[in-house]
């Protein structure tokens, strides 16, 4: 009844606003429009309610996770740090550790070297270059998986299109074993990883590359700098802050990879290829030990804090050399 | 490099086919001779392009090959397709559940690319233009969540889809994707942003027209080239993407192209290799000719976001 009354209230002084009531809804609509605190929350909403909904939660969730038993169909109870105290004792994990180390390593350092000396090479004046551009970044945009395929067809132990052409010239009398033997396989993985990351890299850095003002290099030649000392003095510092965040991102991919190593070997050949990535799932999904999974996914996350940290002062490097202090 | 230059820059790459010359830093090429061109620059780039791009010829001919000429490696060379034929493309798409691979990945790439442009417009102009207070902390706080990966949050969402019920359907992707590409899309557009000039929004302001109003009537409109770039990138994201993929879906019919491709094609010991490369050849060439159009924005678009 009382809900009623109030609606009714409501509704017959819609029609016929007071004048008072009035003022006051437009003062507090005005005062609210203008206010900055509360404009911004509306508009940060959706994207806020996804990310809390989807990643905080999440990442709150799975460190919990990590010190349960959790398993799939139950949740677990608090166990501490039992898990991590397991995996101290478990050589696979070590072994993983290991791997993933020596697959973040090598193939950032080739990545960076090739990549780099690729941007410099597009940046130069050639012919077809917008062509050129969208040939070097076809690796990149294809999904990892499927590029992963055609790797994984190139690697046949039998069929084999490197054996093939390396018995050929005659270097090899026997088709080499690329996904069979642990350190092959490791190679393999690492080679794919770099093809397919060397793009995204160049082309990162030639966008970076055009925004270094041509005048710097007139007056560089002008100064009698050789090209080694263009590159040296005027490219490289120029460059450094976008080198940092694009190797940022290039190391935190490699390191958390998880498509190609599932695609390629699934971590075989005895587990001699399995990533952090990779043994988390293996663990959580297909053993059902959610708990011990989640305990592997959050083992990486110090190394990532790591590599955030070194790409935040990459940024304050950039803006202090752009003589912005505050923005 | 000031800020009317950069805004040249842009608009001569978006608008297409003005050369950008000037904007070339040349070094001292006009130093170096011809052949030593051909040392220096064409040799390293066509050795670089022949590797990056021998993967997609190799999977080009062996989609093509009839079975025994593939396995047959001694008495014919395997760079070459003597007899091509379409049996592997006509058994995928017929024989398989292909189509349905192919309706689900765009059907989740696209709804999750919307959701997310949506979410990562409102954000970007709020931490670029409104400057509430701690808009500068938030923009940190959204750059950090780009740089969550997938494979560490894999595990709670899996369990958190299964609480909703979301389980082995699409929407479980379409909601968890956008977590990946929001920060990316809000991070591009924050730069696209900052180059509108400012006297735009004053004077709309002036007029009486509310924030709102000046995101979709001035911004959006003046932004279509950096909401292209952003939604290709999120499109190619979500194509990409795997691991959730992976672990969310489970009936055949509802998986999307990569998993299912690894899953599905092979059955047992027997690789149909043939088919395998059929369906990741088919499964590229919608990034892949989207891209094709669209590298200028690329470069201009991760110009803007470097500067930024």
């Amino acid at each position: 009844m009382a809900v009623t009354d109030t609606k009714a209230a409501a509704q017959s002084k819609g029609p016929q606003p007071g004048q008072s009531g009035d003022a006051m809804y437009l003062s507090l609509g005005a005062r609210l429009a203008n206010n900055k605190g509360w404009l911004g929350f509306w508009f940060m909403l959706p994207a806020t309610a996804f990310l809390v909904a989807f990643l905080t939660y999440p990442l709150g969730l799975g460190i919990w996770l990590s010190l349960t038993d959790a398993s799939i169909g139950r949740s677990g109870v608090f166990i501490g740090i039992e898990n991590f105290v397991w995996l101290m004792d478990d050589d696979v994990f070590w072994l993983s550790v290991f791997n993933t180390m020596l697959y973040t390593v090598v193939a950032s350092v080739f990545k960076f070297a090739i990549g780099l000396y690729l941007a410099l090479l597009l940046n130069k004046h050639i012919p077809f270059k917008a062509f050129i551009r969208a040939i070097v970044l076809l690796p990149w945009i294809v999904p990892t998986v499927l590029s992963a395929i055609a790797f994984w067809w190139i690697y046949d132990a039998q069929f084999s299109v490197i054996s093939w052409a390396l018995s050929g010239m005659g270097l090899i009398d026997e088709n080499i074993n690329f996904l069979g033997d642990p350190w092959n396989a490791r190679w393999a993985t690492i080679f794919a990883n770099i093809w397919r990351g060397v793009p995204f890299v160049a082309i990162t850095l030639l966008a970076g590359l055009q925004t270094v003002s041509p005048s710097l290099y007139e007056a560089a030649t002008i100064d009698g700098a050789n090209r080694w000392q263009l590159f040296r003095y005027v490219t490289y510092p120029m460059l450094t802050p976008i080198i940092a965040v694009v190797m940022t991102f290039s190391v935190l991919f490699t390191f958390t990879d998880f498509q190609l190593i599932y695609a390629l070997t699934r971590g075989g050949p005895v587990n001699a290829t399995h990533l952090m990535a990779t043994l988390s799932f293996q663990r959580a999904i297909l053993g059902g030990n959610l708990g011990e999974g989640a305990a592997i996914s959050t083992a990486m996350i110090p190394f990532l804090l790591s590599a955030i940290l070194f790409s935040w002062f990459g940024l304050q490097r950039r803006k202090w050399q752009q003589g912005e202090g505050d923005d | 490099m000031t800020e009317p230059q950069a805004q040249q820059i842009k608009r001569k790459t978006i608008f297409g086919t003005e050369r950008k010359e000037k904007d070339e830093p040349q070094g001292m090429d006009f130093l170096v001779t011809r052949s030593s061109r051909w040392v220096t620059v064409y040799l390293p780039l066509s050795i670089i392009s022949f590797v990056l791009l021998f993967p997609f010829y190799w999977m080009t001919t062996t989609a093509l090959k009839p079975n025994e000429e593939l396995l047959d490696i001694q008495n014919s060379n395997p760079l070459l397709v003597h007899s091509p034929t379409l049996d592997h493309f006509y058994k995928l798409i017929f024989e398989t559940d292909y189509p349905w691979w192919m309706w689900n990945t765009m059907l989740v790439a696209v709804c999750a690319t919307v959701l997310s442009l949506v979410a990562a417009v409102m954000a970007a102009y709020a931490i670029q233009r409104i400057r509430f207070r701690g808009s500068r902390t938030v923009g940190g706080l959204i750059f950090l969540a780009y740089l969550v990966p997938p494979s560490i949050l894999f595990i709670p969402l899996a369990t958190i889809i299964f609480q909703y019920g979301l389980f082995d359907s699409p929407m479980a992707l379409i909601l968890s994707y956008p977590t990946i590409l929001i920060p990316f899309c809000t991070w591009l557009l924050m730069g696209y942003f900052k180059s509108i000039p400012y006297e735009l929004e004053e004077c709309a302001l002036m007029d009486g027209a509310s924030r709102f109003q000046i995101l979709v009537k001035i911004i959006i409109p003046l932004s279509v080239p950096g909401l292209i770039s952003a939604g290709i990138f999120a499109f190619t994201l979500c194509w990409n993407e795997f691991i959730y993929a992976l672990t969310f879906i489970s009936t055949s019919s509802n998986k999307t192209v990569p998993v299912a491709v690894l899953s599905e094609l092979v059955d047992g010991d027997v690789y149909h290799w043939g088919s395998l490369m059929a369906g990741a050849l088919l499964g590229s060439l919608p990034v892949a000719i989207l891209y094709s159009f669209f590298v200028d924005y690329y470069v201009s678009s991760m110009t803007g976001a470097v500067k930024e």
